[in-house]
């Protein structure tokens, strides 16, 4: 892949990062469980419903990660366990059965219905696999009923987006036809665009999952797989499985990365090199211009990715190989080293790889480093800026658009915004307390420890 | 087990964490699994807390279930308070650590730590949100305040603002600023800014102010009988209800009131009898929200704005009594429910011409085309004002005119619409001039399923709409174009209750003729 290499100068540092150590750390996760990915899921699938089983927590973090109320009735919901359902006093299954019927005679267009675990649903070990057989016999044919665990306990953001579509694997057909299969939730524009693009190549191609629960691709030992999401391993397995070929390759982020992932999908449907570059080389310099654009106000800004999403070593890839930004430490919840092999490779040999988390500890190493911009999660991004930390929410870049030629440039905007919204507003802030009413925070507040103890405080 | 779309209240924990978060020097440590984390953008986010809120959490995995879940919550808390350094903790569990039963309170108990451990014993199988806050406050209250002796000018403690609570901040100052007046000194603020250490003070106030009984009045029912302090009963929202604050203040303090009295500054009253305002009078009106809130509102609307009050309900069961009488005397049974669903098909019912309540309600209104007034929690990031707006006081009656007022249509201009409701680009689906964005009810509508949704729903058991939905009755043309001269508000009613009268009198196609005639019969 290395002739798909940008055409940008090679930066000075030594690249690959495949034998750096990993910095492995137990303690507070500050990150989402993965029901979160429901509130993207539920969009895509258009006649499906997730019911989660679990509590009035996981309601609430439904409706809170949203970041807004969604306007039109969503294709989510919880089945709230009480006192009863836990004492024994009524059978859970029983209430189960109740509220799916009530569900699904309210919502006719429903075709599929999701039932997701939860923390408190594991366990208690109600086994949702045994209800959704149950209701599938019930309501079928007109709705199937599968089953997967978004719980806190075994999944971290987007590993519920992967349970997800593991889910689905079983439930497509047998197929002998050579095809590609694009595996991970895309909004349907981009979708849209790397079918115009695997038209033009020639490559049939087929996407997972589907826009309706009954139009599922088929799988079968021709389907070469790939990824256009890094966080899909459960999927992964269970795709192979079914005898498809997982191919590996950068992900579908930036010029370089689109271009390395669409020729790895080309390659195996015997797409000529003067074909590949027909069909890519205007999208390719759209690309390229629009992230040059971006780039004087990102090079040699010092980033550090805090664990979220597992998207953090391709952007990190993306941002350091086309935008000359220096990652400092890329976090990331969860380290698949074969799916990241080439992401890897491409990284600085000298960034700091940390996988799992301890928060406090994490921000004592972030206070220190002082990066110029930090990806984190919504609960950390206030009180960083407010200790003069730049900050990039790592929700929006799992809700917003980002693969492929045509969003590259809104890619390295997401990050440029930042920086160029505090120079902005360089005169604007004083001392005054930035919530009325709580005192200033200093540098390193969250920490009450002495300077000594805590690398952070002045 | 309960469906739920949308929740009014989270769960306890996050009512523990809104009393933390507002108080100084106290940490929370909560066992609980990955993923609860996200209440901590509860905070930072929506209501932008430069700070993380004081809290840690266990984060324990499947695979720790299997071992020393125990172990680990005492770690946690070990770590944790050599981080933090607190004056106090408090200890629990969330939803799932409460099914493991590994006992945080007895475990940080037994720890020795060398300050205040007060544990939390929250069920977040039976309880919400407010009473999780409520509990909090009172176990902090009962563990840390101590008889002592009482200040020697009048004074008293303000309870019960906390973190993420509406208008709490504005409140609190419009408050203080009104005892500054009438020379009552304020002993602590709890738990809106107070250590745990101010909290062994509490005693030396005179008397209690309770501005959210949501939150403070189990605590200040208990310090009423281990520290002899009587407690306010007034809400002062609205310009009634402040000036009876006033009075009921300086008799506990035994000051005199008339400085409290000062009206310099409130223009609620002549805003609302001045000669424009008249429009307001017998606005139809929904009122929901926490039962504070929502009973001060409908109060306002009633005497103080001279709306109509067409339904009133609370989400929290706690204070359904006091909500039901208070229902009662507008004519009205009170709707206490915790589901969203059930709200929207009251208000469907109702069709008022502006809902006040909670940030669901706003996105009801959206739905449904009606002006909604934020006037209690739950509320999302635009309820948090940059500018002092508080709800309380007379600063408090200006701002619920103004913010009241603002979603509605103006007088006059409701008068052309109403006159030249055919014209073009000057009708009544083109909402207040003033508010660019507001688009039509009609035209915001999605289409079907979703419109008919909140029909469907209201009919029992919630049928399909396709099958439920009778053949349209016909109507002749000119029937119809009278029918778009009938506010939008009420057209839906009245072509429900025409068609009702026509076909029980086999009257099809309905008539101009019948279309008044049925407008006569259910006049009466």
């Amino acid at each position: 892949m290395n002739e798909h290499a940008p055409l940008e100068p090679a930066p000075l540092e030594p690249i690959g990062c495949q034998n750096a150590p990993v910095l492995r750390e137990r303690g507070q996760h500050e990150v989402f469980c993965g029901l979160t990915g429901i509130v993207w899921l539920h969009r895509k699938i258009q006649d499906a419903f997730f019911l989660v089983v679990g509590s009035r927590t996981c309601a609430h973090l439904l409706q809170s990660a949203a970041g807004v109320m969604i306007f039109a009735e969503p294709r989510f919901a919880t089945a709230i366990m009480e006192e009863k359902d836990l004492a024994g006093m009524v059978d859970a299954h029983d209430e189960l059965d109740r509220e799916v019927g009530r569900l699904l005679e309210r919502r006719p267009d429903i075709r599929m219905l999701f039932l997701v675990g939860s923390c408190p649903s594991e366990v208690i070990k109600l086994d949702l696999s045994r209800a959704a057989e149950r209701l599938s016999s019930i309501h079928a044919p007109k709705v199937r009923v599968l089953n997967y665990s978004g719980s806190g306990i075994e999944t971290t953001f987007t590993q519920g987006e992967d349970a997800c579509l593991a889910a689905l694997a079983p439930e497509m057909a047998y197929g002998e036809d050579k095809q590609l299969l694009v595996a991970g939730a895309l909004p349907d524009v981009f979708e849209d665009q790397f079918a115009r693009l695997f038209e033009a190549l020639g490559v049939p191609v087929a996407f997972l999952p589907s826009r309706r629960s009954d139009e599922l691709p088929s799988i079968g030992p021709n389907t070469s797989v790939l990824l256009a999401q890094p966080f899909l391993n459960e999927t992964a397995r269970c795709l192979a499985g079914r005898g498809a070929e997982i191919l590996p390759s950068l992900y579908p982020f930036g010029e370089a990365g689109t271009t390395a992932w669409l020729r790895t999908g080309a390659d195996v449907f015997g797409v000529d090199d003067e074909r590949f570059e027909i069909v890519t080389a205007a999208p390719r310099a759209r690309a390229r211009a629009s992230v040059a654009a971006r780039r004087k106000r990102l090079e040699g800004k010092r980033i550090t990715f805090l664990p979220d999403s597992q998207l953090e070593l391709p952007l990190a890839r993306f941002l350091t190989e086309e935008c000359a930004m220096v990652p400092v430490e890329i976090g990331t919840p969860y380290l698949h080293r074969a799916h990241m092999a080439a992401e890897l490779a491409a990284l600085p040999a000298a960034v700091r790889l940390s996988e799992g988390q301890d928060v406090e500890r994490q921000l004592d190493r972030l206070r220190e480093d002082r990066p110029d911009l930090t990806v984190c999660g919504l609960g950390l991004a206030n009180p960083l800026e407010a200790e003069g930390l730049a900050t990039k929410w790592a929700i929006e870049l799992v809700f917003s658009p980002i693969h492929g030629y045509e969003q590259a440039g809104d890619l390295a905007e997401l990050f440029a915004r930042p920086l160029e919204r505090r120079s902005r507003l360089a005169g604007l802030r004083g001392k005054g307390p930035a919530t009325p009413g709580i005192e200033p925070a200093a540098p390193g507040s969250g920490c009450r420890r002495t300077a000594r103890a805590c690398g952070g405080c002045p | 087990m309960k469906l739920s779309v949308w929740t009014y209240e989270g769960p306890p924990h996050i009512g523990a964490m809104r009393v933390a978060t507002a108080m100084k020097g106290l940490h929370y440590v909560l066992h609980a699994p990955q993923g609860d984390t996200y209440a901590d953008l509860l905070f930072t986010m929506i209501e932008r807390r430069d700070h993380r809120p004081p809290v840690t959490y266990t984060t324990f995995q499947a695979r720790d279930l299997g071992s020393d879940t125990a172990e680990l919550f005492r770690r946690t808390c070990a770590d944790a308070y050599e981080r933090f350094q607190p004056e106090a903790l408090i200890v629990g569990a969330s939803c799932t650590a409460e099914l493991i039963q590994d006992d945080p309170g007895g475990l940080a108990t037994s720890m020795g730590l060398p300050v205040p451990v007060v544990p939390l014993e929250l069920p977040s199988y039976q309880r919400k949100e407010s009473w999780g806050a409520s509990e909090t406050f009172y176990r902090l209250v009962r563990a840390l305040a101590q008889p002592c002796e009482r200040t020697e000018v009048p004074s008293c403690n303000i309870l019960g603002p906390t973190a993420l609570g509406f208008r709490h901040r504005d409140d609190l100052a419009e408050i203080e600023r009104l005892l500054g007046r009438l020379g009552i000194a304020v002993n602590v603020v709890a738990p809106m800014g107070a250590s745990p250490t101010d909290l062994t003070r509490l005693g030396a106030a005179h008397f209690n102010v309770v501005l959210y009984p949501e939150t403070a009045e189990t605590a200040a029912r208990h310090m009423e009988r281990a520290l002899g302090q009587p407690r306010t009963r007034t809400i002062p929202i609205g310009t009634g209800a402040t000036r009876a604050f006033v009075e009921e203040v300086a008799e506990l303090a035994g000051v005199d009131p008339a400085p409290g009295l000062d009206e310099s500054a409130l223009r609620q009253p002549w805003w609302s009898s001045s000669v424009d305002s008249t429009y307001l009078t017998g606005k139809r009106v929904f009122v929901f929200g926490d039962a504070t809130h929502a009973l001060a509102a409908a109060r306002v609307a009633s005497e103080e704005m001279g709306f109509d009050v067409v339904g009133l309900g609370a989400y929290n069961r706690e204070f359904a009594r006091d909500v039901r009488a208070a229902a009662a005397g507008y004519g009205l049974d009170a709707l206490i429910t915790d589901d969203y669903l059930d709200v929207e098909a009251a208000i469907a019912e109702a069709q008022p011409e502006m809902i006040l309540g909670t940030q669901m309600e706003r996105h009801i209104g959206k739905r449904l085309g009606i002006p909604c007034a934020v006037i209690s929690a739950p509320v999302h990031v635009q309820d948090f004002p940059a500018r002092h707006s508080p709800q309380m006081g007379f600063e408090g009656a200006n701002v619920l005119f103004d913010t009241w007022v603002h979603p509605l249509v103006m007088g006059l201009e409701e008068h052309l619409l109403a006159m030249f409701r055919e014209d073009f680009e000057f009708n009544d689906q083109a909402g207040p001039s003033h508010l660019a964005h507001a688009v039509s009810a009609e035209k915001s509508l999605p289409p079907d399923p979703g419109a008919g949704r909140a029909d469907a729903l209201a009919g029992e058991g919630g049928s399909m709409p396709a099958e439920a939905a009778p053949e349209p009755l016909a109507w002749t043309t000119d029937a119809e174009q009278e029918l778009k001269k009938i506010p939008f508000f009420v057209r839906g009613k009245a072509r429900r209750n025409t068609e009702a009268y026509a076909s029980a009198r086999g009257l099809i196609p309905i008539t101009v003729e019948t279309l008044y005639d049925a407008k006569a019969h259910f006049a009466r």
